[in-house]
């Protein structure tokens, strides 16, 4: 995989790269989806372009798993069903059915990659009890599953000559012609050039958008760029309103602590040392861990009951807002130090505590996007040419709340799915034309324009984005209200507006990231005005999405995807589409039983 | 300390400095602050121009290393509470040409990386439709397959440390060989050769061990051991290049004397 080197426009000024499928994000999706593009037809020219070099995508602080039916106990039905009623029947079970049916063969095609996967006294691969799952499907690299398998991809990528990289580029605006995305224009970070990059297939990998919100496992690399670029782009982003908040992270970094924390066998304890989750409907405290029970229920449920919990005064108080206690002491510090290791690291690093010995402050905090990119179960968007998989898309196997390890293993299947159907897309398609290339002048004269800005104008960019993460964690955080969402919208109406006005500080072209940090403020607030837009056009609550002022699920009116496109006045416009149910009609989530 | 700290930051843009200076930034002072939260102060509410990288701040995505008060840290798990004297010193890993402020071009490392063949290499790869070793991936069943490599845990404790690592670049940084001789393919390459080496699913030892013996290879090591000690993961790339140099020494011998027994 060498420096790019693809065919110039000699016609034009503007340098330009041409590929047949280009990749955008290079975390687990976007390089299972190149290698997928490469061996599907070795002739296709495919480039991964990252505003990263790739293994520093957010793939990387994915700790506890990735399931996958493996164990002679278990079915890919079952997986199916916790999958289904995790999702409180939002997900589309066709989606579902292909996930589990196709997850064991990508898992085991990781193994053979060289992917470290902790193993049994025997030798086979060892799987962990997870949140949601009624079955030890869970596999696992000790608890640093995610970073094993983004280096196993990055370094399995170098080994196919096919496969360009144009690391540290970051794109501002897809190409589209004749309702065809043909390519993106891109900015080289280091030299702050912009240049069209054509294509005849493109595929959005490029996550979540966590850094909409102010409290946040997420990266600061996780602006939602590629769910704002199909947006304006025309295609619509579904079930946006779904904002996973993980029960347990770190108070003031937000820095995440491992479900498989509590699968091991920790505890969620409030102010008084109690197992509060059996006041929640989710069972029975027991002393060792019970699946789809207690501390193994699921994220949204226990995320609600911290809520509640901090509503009856029994939690504790700290600079950083109130937390509950994760407690891992009685495991010992034998397995703690073999299977839960980063926990132990990042405790100690980071909070100068050691779980070994001391309790583990914890609070919820926001996590994961069920919500992205609306595509079909080859990860195509509606816009022709246009792919997306991993957590910027929308597929949706997650619905309204995601299993833990669903996610390592969803950007597996719909990676190397989305790289299929954009290799077979592309090799009908004729090289783009001209009139991308003119749109490629336009966007490189918006950038140059926001370049120019004087210095010391009325707003700037930090105030803006944290005003709007303190929006979005007030409106569309846990619980919701109409009246909430309503206030929001308004709000970040406003900071569009003021956004328009914001300066930069740095001119230069080199290695220039407040410009990068104003394009990403730009596309964040797309997305936010989606997710408050979603929220508030939906009057029930289901997983993640729950409204005190309706507090019951409506499947009659709401069995359904929100879909969310850009109207005429830039300001997101929401339909529905209907949930593909297949075998399993909606029923009612049972956890502790 | 007081309310607040003085951090002195290497300022490099190429387009207005001939070469780098040192700016000075106060900062509030909090305990709980790492510099890289410092540098973030700096760059959000005091000079939007300072250029750095960072992501996950988590001390995993290896993107955030920098040299403080002159070792090689990643400023994400560097305390400013760590520091007793004034002003610290944050500046861009040493020995990496400089892009502008505190960010170094790594190209180097990604183009030697890739020269010791850093994946499985195996003449012959099991079919993935005989699935893992308890399951027929599409029947729903588990049922005994031979599709999975088995690798006990003693085997994968062989290669583990040596895949622990992030690519943070430190221990470049604090490789005085790599220093004077930039063709060093360095420690985190030859710590990753390694890993693939130790892997029992591999069968490319003797080709990367002959690609490392070359002579920007293992031989110019001269074991001072500073990789190790800067690393985050504790990967220890010394070690490693120690046992590659005792292989290298008994490949070299055996090909001396049995030239017909090292393929």
């Amino acid at each position: 995989m060498g420096a790019a080197t693809g065919r110039a426009g000699p016609k034009n000024p503007m340098d330009v790269f041409s590929h047949d499928v280009l990749v955008v994000g290079g975390g687990g999706a976007g390089l299972r989806a190149a290698i997928a593009v490469a061996e599907t037809d070795p002739r296709l020219r495919v480039a991964v372009i990252s505003k990263v070099y790739p293994m520093r995508s957010h793939t990387v602080s994915a700790e506890g798993g990735a399931a996958a039916v493996i164990k002679p106990n278990d079915s890919l039905d079952a997986h199916a069903y916790d999958t289904i009623s995790g999702g409180d029947w939002l997900s589309d079970q066709d989606a579902v059915e292909a996930f589990v049916r196709e997850a064991p063969a990508e898992m085991l095609q990781l193994e053979h990659w060289g992917c470290p996967w902790s193993r049994e006294p025997d030798g086979s691969v060892a799987v962990r009890p997870f949140g949601g799952m009624k079955a030890q499907r869970t596999w696992f690299a000790a608890d640093k599953t995610g970073f094993h398998m983004l280096h196993t991809l990055f370094q399995t990528c170098l080994k196919y000559e096919g496969i360009q990289r144009h690391d540290e580029w970051f794109v501002t605006r897809l190409l589209e012609d004749e309702g065809r995305c043909q390519g993106v224009v891109a900015v080289e970070i280091a030299t702050g050039k912009v240049q069209a990059i054509t294509a005849k297939a493109v595929i959005l990998c490029t996550g979540g958008c966590g850094r909409v919100f102010a409290f946040t496992t997420n990266a600061a690399i996780k602006t939602g760029d590629g769910m704002a670029l199909a947006y304006r782009a025309g295609a619509p982003l579904k079930d946006m309103e779904f904002v996973q908040y993980h029960p347990t992270g770190l108070p003031f970094t937000g820095i995440l602590i491992t479900e498989a924390t509590r699968s091991e066998g920790g505890w969620l304890l409030n102010k008084d040392g109690y197992r509060y989750l059996q006041d929640y409907d989710l069972g029975k405290p027991e002393p060792k861990p019970v699946l789809r029970s207690m501390e193994l229920g699921p994220r949204d449920r226990l995320s609600q009951a911290f809520v509640k919990e901090q509503e009856k005064g029994r939690t504790l108080k700290g600079p950083y807002g109130d937390y509950v206690h994760l407690d891992i002491r009685h495991l010992g510090e034998k397995l703690i130090d073999k299977k839960l290791p980063f926990v132990r690291e990042l405790c100690l690093k980071y909070v100068n505590l050691d779980p070994v010995k001391e309790m583990i402050p914890v609070r919820p905090v926001a996590h994961y996007m069920m919500g992205g990119i609306h595509t079909d179960i080859h990860g195509a968007t509606p816009l022709a040419g246009l792919y997306a998989a991993g957590e910027c898309a929308c597929v949706s196997i997650n619905g309204a709340n995601r299993l833990g390890s669903n996610s390592l293993t969803e950007l597996l299947v719909f990676g190397a799915r989305a790289g299929r159907a954009a290799a077979a897309f592309a090799s009908t398609q004729k090289e783009p034309g001209p009139p991308v290339l003119a749109r490629a002048h336009d966007e490189q004269r918006r950038i140059e324009e926001i370049l120019r800005r004087p210095s010391g104008g009325p707003e700037r960019i930090a105030p803006l984005r944290e005003e709007m993460q303190k929006t979005l964690e007030e409106s569309a955080g846990i619980y919701r209200t109409g009246a909430r969402l309503q206030e929001a919208a308004g709000r970040l109406r406003q900071l569009q507006e003021r956004f328009r006005r914001v300066s930069l500080d740095d001119r230069s072209l080199t290695f220039n990231t407040e410009l990068l940090a104003a394009l990403e403020l730009g596309f964040m607030l797309d997305v936010a005005e989606t997710i408050v837009a979603s929220a508030l056009a939906r009057p029930e609550s289901r997983g993640s999405h729950q409204r005190t002022d309706h507090p019951a699920r409506d499947d009659k009116n709401f069995l359904s995807h929100s879909l969310a496109s850009r109207a005429a006045d830039g300001a997101p416009r929401i339909q529905y589409l209907p949930v593909t149910i297949t075998r399993w009609p909606p029923g009612q989530r049972v956890y502790g039983k | 300390m007081a309310d607040t700290v003085t951090l002195a930051v290497t300022r490099y843009r190429p387009e207005q400095d001939a070469e780098p200076t040192v700016q000075t930034y106060e900062v509030p002072y909090r305990k709980d602050w790492v510099v890289l939260d410092a540098l973030n102060y700096i760059k959000d509410r005091v000079d939007g121009t300072l250029s750095y990288r960072w992501s996950c701040r988590m001390g995993v995505c290896g993107s955030c290393g920098m040299m403080v008060n002159g070792e090689a840290k990643l400023t994400c798990a560097t305390f400013l509470s760590h520091y007793k004297r004034e002003p610290i010193r944050v500046e861009p890993l040493s020995y990496f040409p400089i892009i502008r402020d505190l960010v170094v071009d790594i190209t180097d490392f990604l183009t030697k990386l890739k020269k010791v063949k850093p994946w499985i290499v195996r003449e012959k790869e099991k079919p993935l439709a005989e699935g893992p070793s308890t399951l027929r991936p599409g029947s729903g069943q588990a049922l005994l397959g031979t599709g999975e490599y088995r690798q006990t845990p003693e085997q994968l404790e062989l290669y583990k440390q040596f895949s622990m690592c992030i690519n943070c670049m430190l221990c470049y940084a604090a490789c005085p060989v790599y220093g004077l001789e930039p063709s060093f393919l360095g420690p985190a390459v030859l710590a990753l050769a390694q890993r693939y080496n130790h892997d029992s699913r591999d069968q490319a030892a003797t080709e990367r061990l002959e690609r490392c013996s070359e002579h920007d290879g293992i031989w110019q090591c001269t074991f001072v051991g500073e990789c190790s000690k800067v690393c985050p993961k504790n990967v220890d790339p010394a070690g490693a290049i120690q046992q590659y140099k005792l292989a290298g020494a008994v490949h070299w011998f055996q090909s001396l004397l049995l030239p017909w027994g090292t393929k």
